[in-house]
């Protein structure tokens, strides 16, 4: 037997010993979801590199380990060490999860207008699960990825976001998830469930981060239901520390005059995966997909995204930039599928890559894939270096040729966090970027 | 003490020779204009000195201050008081033009050994000179050069220079694509730096400039060599003539 099977047998042997406490606990028709997923899981284990959409993405690190599981026991975090990871000045609506388990402590929701739900998953799905029947597993299927269905097979904690028609959630939802650093690594699979009814409006930030020496493994999975003229602002900011692996999927169903905003932010993992698909299944949706990672060191970053114009007069729009160095490794895969009678759509994808060293590498794939016959799409992918006459040009007005790559570099990267509308976040990953590049202190005056 | 002294200079590109035996000597205070048909080599010899790779210098040695000016770096030459101001200003989307002032500024006060600059300070000067080039504030927050139109991208590059100061500008073809009230806008801001410990010289195809910015000498580049130098007059004789007898007088 292979590693990756054993690997596969300890989780679902563990599966079989937690099911009688769950089958106490969660609704039926929950237990029948987990069981269902448990089985896809059991019968697909891993993704190998054989499979398309993992080729450039091999998952055997995570495969051949056994991760433990995330218990109430473990590192603590204390109030004071969420200062590292604030974000700025914005006020928020926060959860807050060690190792995937909600720490009430260190959370904060505060007074919530109308009947606005923000709250931890299994609370949830405890005191209020007719809410989530029907809902939880309708748009993150999981019958066609396994990661998907290792989370919903353990899914116990995450949030649950659940904004009525016509209702703006003021403040923006922060999710923050703390992976620490343990002797022994353990899994997590965060659950997130977010749904805009008609007209609604909330922004929810996902950010994913790690203690140094962090060595875990979070496979996070999140669905958003966008009903008719509701907008979601989306945010993944992923600084799991560089021995972390995260593997997470967006799954987003839009209704009609719909608005779903991604920013999909990387800069951490040693191995990250994150999937976004979006479904826009009604006339006049909108989607807007952008995203940035930064591999460096022998991190390997790979996005996938899916755009799915299912319906007439929607319209996309993607811009992802990769800046590698060290011997980071990037993958894009950026699909648009455009269904038969979806015509008059719009859609339109970059993928721009910066390559600053020998030994980084990126793989970026633009698919189209288009069954209508009156559409506007465009695509481009490109992989350069940094401009040799911008450097030559900056070095004359006096700059050193290691501030002159910073400020390109930064300003080739700025492309995607400039687009960013919440403030805070912006600076912050501003911040977070100009950190990360060699010759930083003096560059954040400028910053 | 000169500002600057060619030698003897060739260099080449790609291989191929474009300047032949430059000697040129410059003097604190003084205007120069570096005149000549295309193909003559001037736009080489500005980027020779300001060090751009692939120009390669196979004989000869110049001497900026009495220092090795060809042993310098880029940003050393930068530093020590030489600035081009180009032809073709490189768009750069992204870097906020003050950026590229203050970054600019702020290196050469270090390498003053003075601090860097106080924000609201900066921005005073910055304000005064963007009243001289006759441009508005928002061209600040634009990114370097990006979608500025020729005269605009002409009038950052003095922009630059007033607040860089240089010991040494080097303006090659700071009047094409200028329409007349731009040329006018650059060459007071030309004229404004003027001073008896800086040089300046311009090159240039046409004498046009030289109407707003008097040269003390003008020189002929033709084949990678200085064939003709003189007062402002040979310019305007130039002007007059064309360029055919002085290169027949040089090959006679």
């Amino acid at each position: 037997m292979s590693a990756k099977q054993e690997s596969r047998a300890v989780y679902l042997e563990r599966f079989e010993a937690d099911r009688a406490a769950w089958t106490e606990a969660l609704p039926e028709w929950l237990m029948e979801k987990k069981r269902a997923a448990a089985e896809v899981f059991a019968g697909a284990g891993f993704p190998d590199p054989r499979h398309e959409e993992w080729k450039y993405t091999n998952v055997r690190p995570i495969a051949r380990k056994v991760f433990q599981p995330a218990g109430e026991a473990g590192t603590r975090v204390a109030p004071p060490d969420l200062l590292e990871w604030s974000l700025g000045e914005l006020d928020l609506i926060d959860l807050v999860f060690v190792n995937g388990r909600f720490a009430p402590e260190l959370s904060s929701v505060g007074d919530l207008p109308g009947d606005v739900q923000v709250r931890e998953l299994g609370e949830a799905l405890r005191e209020m699960p007719e809410r989530l029947e029907n809902r939880l597993g309708e748009i993150a299927t999981f019958e066609h990825s396994s990661f998907a269905a290792f989370n919903t097979a353990f899914v116990e904690q995450g949030a649950f976001i659940d904004v009525p028609a016509e209702t703006k959630v003021d403040k923006p939802v922060r999710l923050l998830f703390v992976s620490t650093a343990e002797p022994e690594p353990v899994v997590c699979h965060p659950r997130v469930f977010v749904s805009a009814g008609m007209g609604a409006m909330v922004e929810v930030i996902e950010q994913y981060v790690g203690q140094p020496e962090a060595a875990n493994f979070t496979n996070a999975v999140t669905e958003i239901d966008v009903a008719d003229n509701a907008r979601v602002e989306h945010y993944r900011i992923q600084r799991e520390s560089h021995r972390g692996y995260h593997v997470a999927g967006v799954h987003v169903n839009q209704g009609r005059g719909s608005q779903f905003a991604s920013h999909n932010i990387n800069l951490g993992g040693r191995l990250a995966r994150a999937d976004i698909n979006t479904r826009l299944g009604a006339e006049d949706a909108h989607a807007f997909l952008n995203g940035l990672f930064m591999p460096t060191g022998r991190q390997h970053m790979d996005t996938h995204t899916r755009i799915h114009h299912a319906a007439p007069h929607t319209t996309s729009e993607e811009v992802y930039r990769g800046v590698l160095s060290g011997h980071g490794r990037g993958v894009f895969k950026g699909r648009v599928l455009v269904a038969q009678d979806a015509q008059k759509i719009e859609a339109h994808q970059s993928n721009d890559n910066l390559l600053l060293s020998r030994d980084a590498e990126v793989d970026t794939k633009p698919e189209l894939e288009i069954y209508a016959d009156d559409v506007v799409c465009s695509h481009g992918a490109t992989v350069g270096q940094l401009d040799e006459d911008a450097l030559y040009y900056l070095q004359t007005r006096a700059i050193n040729p290691e501030l002159a790559q910073d400020l390109l570099t930064f300003a080739f990267a700025d492309e995607v966090v400039a687009r960013i509308p919440l403030k805070p976040v912006r600076e912050q990953l501003e911040q977070g970027i100009v950190g990360r590049l060699p010759d930083n202190e003096k560059l954040k005056e400028f910053v | 003490m000169s500002m600057l002294s060619i030698k003897d200079l060739h260099a080449e590109v790609d291989g191929k020779p474009i300047l032949k035996g430059i000697d040129l000597e410059i003097n604190p205070g003084e205007v120069h204009a570096i005149m000549g048909p295309n193909g003559s080599g001037k736009s080489t010899l500005s980027q020779v000195l300001a060090g751009r790779e692939g120009f390669e210098v196979t004989r000869g040695e110049v001497r900026f201050g009495g220092e090795d000016l060809l042993d310098m770096d880029i940003d050393e030459r930068a530093l020590a008081g030489l600035m081009l101001a180009f032809q073709y200003p490189v768009e750069i989307p992204g870097v906020k033009n003050v950026y590229l002032l203050k970054a600019a500024y702020n290196a050469l006060r270090e390498k003053r050994g003075e601090p860097e600059v106080d924000a609201f300070e900066f921005l005073q000067l910055v304000r005064e000179k963007l009243r001289i080039m006759d441009m508005d504030e928002s061209f600040l927050h634009r990114g370097v050069n990006e979608g500025f139109s020729g005269g605009e991208k002409k009038r950052n590059e003095i922009l630059q220079m007033l607040i860089m100061e240089p010991r040494l500008a080097i303006l090659d073809e700071t009047d094409s694509g200028l329409d007349i009230d731009a040329l006018k806008v650059v060459s007071d801001g030309v004229n404004s730096l003027r001073a008896e410990d800086r040089s300046i010289v311009m090159v240039t195809h046409y004498q046009r400039l030289l109407n707003y910015i008097e040269p003390d000498f003008v020189h002929v580049l033709s084949d990678g060599r200085i064939i003709k130098s003189g007062d402002k007059s040979l310019a305007l004789e130039l002007e007059e003539r064309g360029y055919q007898w002085v290169l027949e007088e040089a090959a006679a």
